[in-house]
């Protein structure tokens, strides 16, 4: 049997490269690569805890992460195709028409 | 509890459910009808989406006597507080179709699912407003922002308006994730995600202090982005500037409104407890979130004013000003009183006639002029005196000068932040200071307006002002001024709907 604070440790290292891939990272695609990677390791988490506490309103809580997940990238991606038809560039660095 | 129990309960909410369950119809019927009337650009979807908000609006009336109550299993309530913040949602969203009938931005584009979007927004905020459970404040988040990002970008043809766009997305989806591990942090420490019963562990139980405080900063920074409060803000200005304006006004009321009444249940109910001889909450000992929020409501405030200084576009200089008025709105967060709470709640009010009203004038500008630069507003109002006077009117309540709703706003805000004692006066005098640094930069736009000679090149013949858009201005700017005289009634109203499921 794995103790929790294993899955804890490696959430929490998965939750840390998403976030340093959303800051450091220029392409739009991998943007949104390392937000997935950001809610798989709340999934992480919350399954760890449900099983820890052994009630399931945890997992249930996954489900509507996947959930709200798929519809984001589904939006974001679209928002991706728009910009990219008109003209072809995925780094964030040249979106900068606004604010000047 | 047993399964029956569990769906017994689930079918008599249903009656409680009534204003979102119309509103699901609505959006139904408007998708179809969108189908059957695709042919001709006519106006029935917007006659049909007033029609519908109409009939949201009685339903919303009607549950005021049905008492409070909480529905779903506890997954939403239904009472004074929600139903209050209802209210405020329905009306933005009839005055922003309005706002949208008229404007030339949209014009020429199927508005069809445009209406539609706007109807699923306004669901997503009346669930914001009534959520109680992690999960239901989590959907309803997501609802709302995944909305807003499809209509920011409505005008797709435009490269702004999809810059604006995927800007927003971004910037949600990072909050909503830092969110998320926030609430998986506090299910870890509590073992549940009903906020009534969060807030029953935690003050019965030692929790560590410092796990509670990552998760509680990380939970703001969900929060904190619909507000756009420091340091989660960045998308505001420029979501602004590119968005349509009639969704720009929205976006700067709406989801932000909607921000606050998720901010103050979960914070008043999760972290503190409530002494009902006092008329106020306690925050829970091992973390002082009261403070935490004092130093970023003046950090938002502070930094929203400075930054609108140095702005020559009006829609950004009234995104960096709406930043601000959120640093002032959460005052009456951080002195977990009643009183604060009223005074949030009536200040959320009266920013909606001014906020809406200057962005309306904007829109109206842009429309004739096609331009939204100061320098071109110069001498706008020796060419239309109404919509320029208006303007005036408008940007002294946003300065929150006497005898506008603005001042009487400030003024409780103000109050309630002297009455919870020394430990916040800093922070009345931060946002003192505030207020004077925001007089200059909305005089910028009045000086410009009343005061600079129209620059060479452009004819000085009067501007045309439909009817329409004087029947519109005057729905908001006599409130603006009639709320500053004799605001009663509304301090009543929103004195009434400080009152929250249970802790009363």
């Amino acid at each position: 049997m794995i103790p929790a604070s294993y899955y804890l440790y490696l959430s929490a290292i998965l939750f840390v490269l998403g976030i340093i891939g959303v800051l450091v990272r220029r392409n739009l695609i991998l943007i949104l690569i390392s937000i997935e990677l950001m809610l798989n390791a709340v999934n992480l988490t919350f399954v760890t805890f449900s099983n820890y506490w052994g009630v399931y309103d945890g997992q249930v809580f996954v489900l509507f992460i996947m959930v709200a997940a798929s519809a984001q990238v589904g939006v974001g991606l679209a928002l991706v195709k728009t910009i990219f038809k008109k003209k072809a560039i995925v780094d964030v660095d040249k979106f900068n028409l606004l604010g000047q | 509890m047993a399964l029956s129990d569990i769906i017994r309960d689930n079918i008599n909410s249903l009656n409680y459910f009534l204003p979102e369950l119309l509103l699901t119809g609505l959006v139904l019927l408007m998708i179809i009808a969108d189908l059957l009337l695709k042919k001709e650009r006519s106006p029935w979807m917007s006659i049909i989406a007033l029609i519908g908000s109409g009939v949201v609006l009685f339903a919303i009336i009607n549950q005021y006597e049905l008492g409070s109550r909480s529905i779903f299993n506890n997954m939403l309530a239904v009472d004074e507080f929600s139903i209050f913040f209802k209210l405020l949602f329905l009306a933005t969203t009839i005055l922003v179709i309005f706002l949208s009938i008229a404007s030339v931005e949209l014009s020429g584009r199927s508005v069809g699912e445009y209406f539609t979007l706007l109807m699923i927004l306004t669901l997503g905020l009346f669930l914001m407003a009534s959520a109680t459970h992690m999960i239901t404040i989590f959907i309803a988040i997501e609802l709302v922002s995944i909305i807003s990002f499809a209509l920011v970008t409505y005008l797709k043809t435009r490269r702004r308006s999809s810059e604006a766009g995927l800007k927003y997305a971004i910037y949600g989806a990072f909050s909503s994730g830092l969110m998320l591990y926030g609430i998986s942090i506090l299910y870890g420490l509590t073992g549940t995600l009903n906020i009534y019963e969060i807030g029953e562990v935690l003050a019965g139980r030692d929790t560590n202090s410092l796990a509670l405080l990552i998760s509680v900063l990380l939970i703001m920074a969900g929060f904190g982005y619909k507000i756009a409060s420091v340091p989660f803000h960045f998308w505001s200005p420029d979501v602004y500037e590119g968005a349509p304006t009639p969704i720009t006004a929205f976006l700067s009321i709406g989801p932000k409104a909607a921000g606050f009444a998720v901010i103050i249940r979960f914070f008043n109910v999760a972290l503190s407890n409530y002494d009902g001889v006092a008329e106020q909450w306690l925050a829970l000992s091992n973390i002082n979130w009261p403070q935490i929020i004092a130093v970023i409501a003046a950090a938002t405030m502070t930094l929203g004013n400075l930054v609108a200084i140095a702005q020559d576009n009006v829609k950004r200089l009234l995104a960096y000003s709406s930043i601000a008025h959120a640093g002032y709105a959460l005052l009456g967060v951080v002195v977990l009183s009643s009183q604060g709470v009223y005074a949030t709640l009536f200040y959320l009010v009266v920013y909606y006639f001014m906020n809406l009203g200057a962005f309306f004038v904007v829109i109206i500008f842009q429309d004739i002029i096609g331009s939204e630069k100061i320098d071109d507003f110069k001498g706008l109002a020796s060419r239309a005196p109404i919509p320029a006077i208006a303007m005036g009117v408008f940007l002294f309540s946003l300065t929150g000068l006497p005898p506008t709703a603005g001042f009487i706003g400030k003024f409780y805000l103000f109050a309630a932040l002297i009455k919870a004692g020394p430990e916040f006066y800093w922070l009345a005098i931060v946002g003192l200071l505030n207020s004077v640094v925001a007089l200059y930069y909305y005089a910028r736009i009045l000086k410009a307006m009343f005061f600079d000679k129209i620059s060479e090149g452009v004819s000085p013949e009067p501007l045309k002002i439909s009817p329409y858009y004087v029947t519109l201005l005057a729905v908001l700017g006599i409130p603006t001024i009639l709320v500053g005289l004799y605001w009663a009634p509304l301090a009543n109203l929103a004195s009434h709907s400080v009152h929250f499921l249970p802790t009363f």
